[in-house]
């Protein structure tokens, strides 16, 4: 059996600060104990650099389960609780299809198609009363 | 058949590194089978899913893959098995929101609607054996043939 794969990613995930936001690129299969480990490092940076917003390019990233997605969702509002703001950037048409019919619609989690959309989107004023608002919950 | 050799296969699941080696094969097995990319995405995320499953209900497990041939379309058989504590109620294991753990309680019926065939053997005390098929979309035939 032969893995011809971009092979999985272990230990930390780079989180690069650009001015007031922290951009992380994620690429390829993550462990979950990546995913984890990539939460507490970002609310750490915010709380160290004081950055406001935080880009997770996820171009590179071929599914999201519920477990990534879940992550995703604690990062923003994890972020929402330390002043910063999160936008999901970059996710393939392949993977939002798949995200929906899975029932996985994070309707807190803020998106732009590329890097670029959603620097120029944290560098505008926050009109989304509903951003990062609480989860809804099913009763 | 020739892919079959890319294909069959039993993975161990007993670490969330070997979730991302499930993912891979199935990624792999179904990209030989000639599944689309969205085809290609539901499934393996589907499989990541019954494999996390799999790991933290069942304790630990395996995963095997077995290429459908010989109908109009080549399929991709995945079976997830556990010796693990089995599911007491199955119905709400597969409605939504239904976690037991720490997921968002999408797990089994997430995996469902993202399969063509799904079934669940589950004995409480013995273990749980999960097996889903997916389908690829026929090829579209040649303008000749129309």
């Amino acid at each position: 059996m032969s893995h011809d794969f971009s092979r999985p990613v272990t230990g930390h995930v780079p989180v690069l600060r650009l001015g007031d936001i922290l951009l992380v690129t994620l690429q390829g299969d993550l462990y979950d104990s990546t995913a984890q480990q990539l939460q507490q490092d970002i609310g750490d940076t915010i709380v160290s650099t004081g950055v406001t917003g935080v880009v997770i390019d996820i171009s590179g990233v071929e599914i999201v389960d519920s477990f990534l997605g879940r992550v995703l969702a604690e990062i923003a509002a994890q972020a929402r609780l330390l002043a910063a703001r999160t936008v999901v950037a970059g996710m393939r048409p392949a993977v939002a299809i798949t995200m929906v019919e899975l029932g996985l619609t994070l309707p807190g989690l803020r998106t732009a198609l590329n890097a670029e959309a959603a620097m120029n989107l944290l560098s505008g004023p926050d009109q989304d009363t509903r951003f990062g608002g609480p989860r809804q919950e099913n009763r | 058949m020739q892919t079959a050799a890319g294909v069959e296969a039993c993975l161990p699941i007993r670490s969330d590194m070997d979730l991302v080696w499930v993912r891979q094969h199935v990624r792999q097995a179904a990209a030989l089978l000639g599944f689309s990319l969205v085809e290609q995405t539901k499934l393996v995320t589907a499989a990541s899913e019954l494999a996390r499953n799999t790991l933290v209900h069942g304790g630990g497990g395996q995963m095997e893959t077995e290429a459908v041939t010989g109908g109009p379309a080549n399929g991709l058989r995945l079976t997830f098995s556990d010796e693990g504590p089995g599911i007491p109620d199955l119905e709400r294991a597969l409605s939504d929101g239904y976690t037991s753990g720490d997921g968002l309680g999408m797990g089994l019926g997430g995996a469902r609607r993202l399969v063509h065939e799904f079934a669940v053997d589950s004995t409480p005390g013995v273990g749980t054996k999960v097996t889903v098929v997916s389908w690829a979309a026929r090829s579209p035939r040649p303008r000749g043939e129309l």
